[in-house]
């Protein structure tokens, strides 16, 4: 029997076929407790890796449209060093705009540190000034050079210093969700071959008795593939199902939240799990038809 | 049917079958006898393919024993029914289903064949039995019941490696009559027993040539069989 054969087999179901091998044992129960224990953490691991997905997005893509000029110079100066960086960068391609932070602006970000009434006046603090790129960016390098030279107190900061570490460590986050996710689901084809083989084995005098009689390996393989693959996809559907809920119940926050509270589904993403206990079955299914192949080659 | 030419065949070193040469021809019976591990078992292992032979060859229907992958040996099976001395069955199954296996995995369970089956329950004496579980029954019905389960496909050939081992003379005879009559029918029957009191009562009622195995070679029983 062809391939194409078990699969339409499997989704067929055949209730004749399906008796030859006993319905209890201990392999089986394990197959579908791994299955649930599986998935169950699967979903975690693809809440995991796409929320990383995300956040690394985010932040690449909010940061590196925006930069900020700080400048430093004595007062009398500070108003006319100001105009000539926006003079700069109004001259630069790749800027789309570029404004001087007012005082209000300035007070407002330090006031988590020096309270609400601080004379930002009085006190030497730098001008600062946002810089929004357009999508093709602006030469860094060139810039910084011509601050140099028209306005020395003027430092760039394009946030590449630290955005770039943090980007990568999402990245890094996101593919070790990943990893996880096929860790889980190697895991899952070893255990699920493992019981495959222990049910092989514990069933060895039906499969001699179903050779003696005239039974083709494709109709004892399909025995057990149909078996473990429904054991599979059920325990998998439950523990998915499980997992979703319980992503669903995590405590929520803002969009620009911590990444703890970020972690989850969004949109269409509550799909992904659904994608889990199919995956599960499809692994259960090679898995035991591998393994119960491999074990009948052996009988005559 | 079965031919074989020159077979020999070992488990080890030791040969257990030399230059054996047997010819079962459509519609034939013969009993086969001989010392406990002369190699009856493996004889009848090699008439459906169960073994493949050390040396010579071996033809079931027409074909090369050794060259058939294992889907045509299943196949093969399907025309061959086999009866064990310690007969297995699946035990979870009923009599009834263990019975209808060789069609179930025929892909023929259900084709119009329930009449049959229930026919041919009730001819080897189990009608009252079918819906009992294997282990539920005695030596002489699970005999009974695997030579059912051996014709249900209506098989070219019929072994049967020491049918009567396991049941007393009574039952022996009820045995050997289902047999015969399924010789009449046309059946090739090849018996392997070390019952001679069996092949004597076989005698009376079917044409039968006895074989003797012993020292790893075939020859026909003497005249006091």
């Amino acid at each position: 029997m062809s391939l194409v054969g078990d699969i339409i087999a499997l989704v067929r179901g055949e209730a004749q076929a399906d008796l030859v091998v006993p319905r209890s044992g201990q392999a089986a129960k394990l197959t579908v407790a791994v299955s649930g224990a599986m998935a169950f953490l699967a979903v975690f691991a693809l809440a995991l890796s796409l929320a990383s997905g995300r956040l690394a997005d985010r932040w690449s893509d909010a940061l590196a449209q925006s930069s900020t000029i700080r400048l430093s110079a004595p007062a009398a100066e500070l108003e006319a060093q100001t105009w000539t960086v926006l003079t700069v960068l109004e001259q630069t391609p790749g800027v789309d705009s570029a404004r001087a932070l007012s005082d209000d602006e300035q007070r407002a970000l330090l006031e988590p540190w020096f309270g609400p009434d601080l004379p930002i006046g009085d006190l030497p603090v730098p001008r600062l000034i946002e810089v929004i790129e357009t999508s093709d960016g602006y030469d860094a390098d060139g810039l910084r050079q011509r601050l140099a030279a028209e306005a020395p107190g003027a430092v760039l900061d394009d946030h590449t210093r630290w955005r770039r570490p943090l980007v990568e460590a999402a990245d890094r986050l996101r593919l070790l969700g990943w990893l996880a996710l096929s860790l889980i689901l190697a895991s899952t084809a070893a255990m699920v071959t493992l019981a495959a083989q222990a049910a092989l084995a514990s069933n060895e005098q039906v499969i001699r008795v179903l050779r003696l009689v005239g039974a083709r390996d494709s109709y004892i393989a399909r025995a057990f593939v149909r078996r473990f693959t429904r054991r599979a996809l059920s325990g998998a559907a439950l523990g998915a199902g499980l997992g979703t809920i319980a992503i669903a119940l995590l405590p929520r926050a803002a969009a620009d939240g911590a990444f703890l509270t970020g972690l989850g589904f969004t949109g269409a993403g509550w799909l992904w799990p659904a994608a889990i206990p199919i995956l599960a079955a499809v692994t259960a299914f090679w898995a035991t038809r591998i393994a119960a192949f491999r074990t009948l080659k052996g009988l005559r | 049917m079965i031919d074989m030419q020159d077979v020999a065949y070992g488990y080890g070193a030791e040969p257990i079958l030399s230059d054996l040469t047997l010819r079962l021809a459509p519609g034939s019976f013969h009993f086969l006898t001989g010392p406990s591990g002369a190699g009856k078992t493996t004889l009848l292992k090699l008439c459906y393919a169960e073994l493949v032979p050390t040396g010579g060859h071996v033809s079931i229907f027409g074909e090369n024993a050794a060259a058939l992958d294992r889907d045509r040996i299943a196949l093969t099976r399907q025309r061959i029914g086999v009866v064990h001395q310690d007969c297995e069955f699946l035990d979870h199954l009923t009599v009834r289903e263990n019975i209808a296996l060789p069609l179930m995995v025929a892909g023929r369970h259900g084709l119009g064949q329930e009449a049959n089956l229930t026919e041919l329950i009730a001819w080897v004496g189990l009608g009252a039995r079918a819906e009992a579980r294997p282990p539920e029954l005695s030596g002489g019905e699970r005999q009974r019941a695997a030579l059912a389960r051996a014709i249900i496909m209506d098989p070219d050939l019929i072994l049967a490696d020491e049918p009567t081992g396991n049941v007393d003379w009574e039952m022996s005879l009820r045995l050997l009559q289902l047999l015969t009559e399924l010789n009449r029918m046309g059946k090739t029957v090849l018996i392997a027993t070390h019952d001679l009191a069996l092949i004597r009562a076989a005698k009376a009622q079917v044409q039968a040539r006895v074989l003797r195995l012993a020292g790893g070679r075939l020859s026909a029983a003497g005249a006091d069989l």
